[in-house]
């Protein structure tokens, strides 16, 4: 049940959306095209968020419908042709006691699973196993790994020009506007912490499927954590307006196996572009057949 | 009549430019209100067009063209001042919108021109200082644009931090005089908003005729009491926000400066102070005018009235603590977010009384579906979408993901750009008979609406898609997978322009062909004091004050 938005589809379609939802969840890192939902979700908090957002639809979708057909009925049954002599009825102490309390408990029905959701987004399940902080820079990130010794690099966003050196020829998997030139490398199944700060004007540290989306904000450290479920890329974009280039800097997290990242982490600790060519050899190899059908 | 009157010293009446510029009579300065918000309206469509067709496809398209023609640039510092000029033009959008179409259009236009008409009153309490609320708008107004043709950053013109304009992207992010010309014309136009609002409030608690106590006072004055009164509480506190920004601008103050023990957040802080209370102030006009569209065309009293007046007092009420509903991803911390969480469905409570009291109104009736009627069904309608969606980004777990995407910007479009300026129209299409004397082509009147309709929910439908996948806000470029909903709203935006050009013929149509409205033409529905006045009323009414039942 992935439609969120689409009205009267909503309600007839449940089943069949159920049906669809599990055949696209496979892959879905990154917008697609004509999508009228959430990003597929790629951790439990963004499970969480998408299910919880489904959840209120079964509130606003039929509201909205009543108050259609209320409209119509009225429209209908109450125009001057079809009703010459209009009623003097003016109060119906019933009636407006019915539509102030039934609103309150719609509310409290969201209210409640709203408050555990909003609660487990910060409630951490258990300790962060990596710590990464996150600067944003007008425009671009700066990544520091927060390990035994610490380490940074930039992140911007992939010029097309590019493209052919950093061996991100494929636009399907490096997205305009979305690839970066150095991803953020984390591993898979693995607590992340990421502290967000900003040195110049206020971004913000935005992933989608991750359910994440944090201010970074010039002279505090905002904290966020995420665990991602499955190896992949994922792409998200600065989400506060920061300037002439607010659109073009993205966010693109790796998720990679455990192995994969230990391999990574000790070059990367003294050779990050070595690191990444080494990571990239690795994944896009192995992955040459499921890429070709993106 | 008016000879008669001419004898009389109270009487006095100006005429040529005199009488306009020199004006002290609500309806003078309320019919000059309305002119300068279809001007401004039309200014902040335009640019709003611009930004459409550059969404319209992938990639920069129209904005380096605009700057080479507008600012000279060529080649690179052509791309880059475009990326500007687009930000620019956001910001202009909404604080015309906002400050220059909305507001003067509602609470300078309508207000200043029925307010004292329905509750029996002669004038304005003050009529000089009216004067001075809507004569300091202009200069706003001219400061604002012209802010759009000074530098900002290096190589760009014009306030690029959005209509919200946060430090450090304000300040230091902005060196340029732009800014500090944007902040000037939010200061007039505020001081301007003040000045009104202290009028309202004292014309409606003083002046109302014998009998009409507050009890039975209509629900648009109602609401425009309820708006000065927010009006007066909010806007002071965006003055001081404002000043503090244009002291750490110029000055070498360093209150949102956080290298120097400043914070960048105390300015969202105050700015949603006033921000929150600003929609409320959109909008409650607006719900006044549709209570009186709804009760006059199906011929029944206001279902409720007692609580659609309360309603709106408690939406004003609550609308003052719940304004960091807007900084959910600021870092609050978990019990601040979960309190502002609470206070914001709260909001949802009245809202939804006074949807049910106009269907309730209309339930029983006899309804006609004159122009203005239309109107406000549209707006019912696409309010409530609006608001449901509001329910839905109150919850700021929901939020994390919706904040700063189009999801927010569709919802804040269904509840002003598809309500507020839907009341609009019912109001100008309520009253055009009674302020003109002329009645207009209901051929044309509907077609703007069936126009309007479509285009401006192909524009804000769609974008809730694009919000939901995930696509940032005031981003001039984007993911090419975004391409198509972006067309679809981009076609919506071009509709909606013929809709404003059926709109100004309508009027011209109005004025040549001269048909006489008298003095009610909606019939016995109409039951407020403006329709026992001639259309259009005259110069000075209430002359002998009116009897209230």
């Amino acid at each position: 049940m992935r439609k969120f938005l689409a009205s009267a589809e909503f309600l007839a379609g449940a089943a069949a959306s159920a049906v669809l939802f599990s055949s696209v969840a496979a892959r879905a890192d990154q917008p697609r095209e004509w999508e009228m939902t959430f990003q597929a979700p790629a951790t439990d908090m963004m499970r969480q968020i998408e299910r919880f957002g489904n959840y209120t639809m079964w509130f606003i979708v039929p509201i909205t419908i009543l108050v259609l057909v209320l409209l119509l009925v009225c429209i209908v049954r109450f125009r001057a042709s079809a009703n010459p002599v209009p009623s003097r009825t003016s109060h119906n102490t019933l009636i407006e006691v019915i539509w102030t309390v039934g609103p309150v408990i719609v509310l409290l029905l969201i209210a409640i699973p709203s408050f555990q959701l909003l609660t487990a987004q910060y409630t951490p399940p258990e300790e962060a196993k990596l710590t990464v902080k996150a600067t944003g820079n007008q425009w671009n990130w700066d990544y520091e790994y927060q390990v035994d010794k610490t380490f940074s690099f930039n992140s911007a966003v992939l010029q097309d020009g590019d493209r052919a050196k950093a061996g991100k020829e494929d636009r399907a998997r490096y997205p305009r506007l979305l690839a970066v030139d150095n991803e953020l490398v984390v591993p898979v199944n693995t607590m992340t912490r990421v502290l967000i700060t900003a040195t110049d004007v206020i971004h913000s540290f935005a992933v989608p499927s991750f359910g994440i989306k944090m201010d970074a904000v010039p002279g505090r450290t905002n904290e966020t954590w995420f665990k991602a479920e499955k190896e992949g890329l994922y792409y998200g974009q600065c989400s506060q307006l920061c300037g002439k280039d607010h659109a073009f800097m993205p966010i693109a997290v790796r998720v990679v196996s455990d192995a994969q990242f230990k391999t990574w982490l000790d070059t990367a600790k003294t050779d990050v572009p070595a690191a990444n060519k080494a990571l990239m050899a690795e994944i896009d190899g192995t992955n040459k057949v499921a890429a070709a059908g993106n | 009549m008016a000879e008669a009157a001419a004898h009389d010293h109270g009487d006095h009446r100006p005429h040529g430019w005199v009488r306009w510029v020199y004006s002290t009579n609500h309806k003078d300065i309320g019919t000059l209100y309305l002119i300068f918000a279809i001007m401004a309206g039309i200014v902040g469509g335009a640019l709003s067009v611009a930004i459409r067709m550059e969404l319209q496809e992938p990639g920069i398209q129209i904005f380096s063209g605009l700057a080479q023609m507008v600012y000279g640039m060529q080649g690179d510092a052509a791309i880059d001042g475009g990326k500007s000029m687009y930000n620019a033009f956001g910001a202009a959008h909404g604080l015309i919108m906002i400050f220059f179409m909305v507001m003067p259009a509602l609470i300078g236009g309508f207000a200043n021109w029925m307010v004292p008409i329905m509750i029996g009153a002669p004038d304005m309490a003050f009529p000089r200082m009216n004067n001075i609320s809507f004569w300091l708008l202009p200069p706003a107004f001219i400061l604002l644009l012209s802010s759009m043709f000074v530098p900002s950053a290096p190589g760009a013109f014009g306030v690029g931090g959005g209509w919200t304009i946060y430090p450090p992207l304000s300040t230091s992010g902005q060196p340029g005089p732009a800014m500090d010309l944007a902040i000037l014309s939010i200061h007039i136009a505020g001081a301007s908003s003040i000045l009104g609002a202290i009028n309202f409030i004292t014309t409606i608690f003083n002046m109302r005729a014998p009998g009409m106590t507050l009890h039975k006072m209509p629900l648009f004055a109602w609401a425009v009491l309820i708006t000065a009164f927010l009006l007066l509480l909010s806007l002071p506190v965006l003055a001081g926000a404002i000043t503090m920004l244009l002291t750490d601008r110029n000055f070498g103050t360093a209150f949102f400066v956080p290298d120097q023990g400043g914070d960048p957040i105390l300015f969202q802080h105050l700015f949603w102070f006033f921000g929150h209370p600003e929609v409320y102030i959109l909008i409650l006009p607006g719900f006044g005018i549709v209570s009186h569209i709804v009760s006059t065309f199906s011929k029944k009293p206001v279902f409720g009235y007692l609580g659609m007046a309360y309603a709106m007092v408690a939406i004003g009420a609550v609308g003052f603590i719940v304004w960091a509903h807007h900084m959910y991803t600021t870092g609050l911390s978990l019990d601040t977010q979960r309190y502002f969480v609470f206070a914001t469905m709260v909001i949802a409570v009245p809202t939804g009384v006074k949807i049910f009291s106009w269907i309730a109104t209309m339930w029983g009736g006899s309804i006609s579906f004159k122009p203005p009627m239309l109107w406000a069904l549209g707006f019912i309608f696409l309010f409530t979408i609006g608001g449901v969606t509001g329910v839905q980004l109150a919850n700021a777990g929901l939020d994390r993901s919706l904040h700063d995407t189009y999801f927010v910007i569709a919802h804040f479009h269904y509840v002003l750009s598809l309500g507020a300026v839907f009341a609009i129209f019912a109001g100008w299409y309520y009253w055009f008979p009674k302020m003109t004397g002329y009645m207009y082509s209901p051929v044309i009147a509907n077609t703007h609406f069936w126009v309007t309709f479509v285009g401006v929910n192909l524009i804000f439908f769609p974008q809730h898609f694009l919000g939901l996948a995930g696509m940032p806000r005031r981003t001039v470029d984007y993911p090419d997978a975004f391409a198509g909903w972006n067309m679809v709203s981009s076609y919506g935006s071009y509709i909606a322009a013929v809709g404003v050009a059926i709109f100004l013929y309508g009027v011209f149509e109005a004025f040549q062909k001269k048909r006489v409205a008298g003095a009610n033409p909606w019939g016995e529905g109409a039951t407020t004091l403006e329709w026992q006045l001639p259309s259009p009323p005259p110069f000075h009414q209430w002359e002998q004050l009116p009897k209230i039942k």
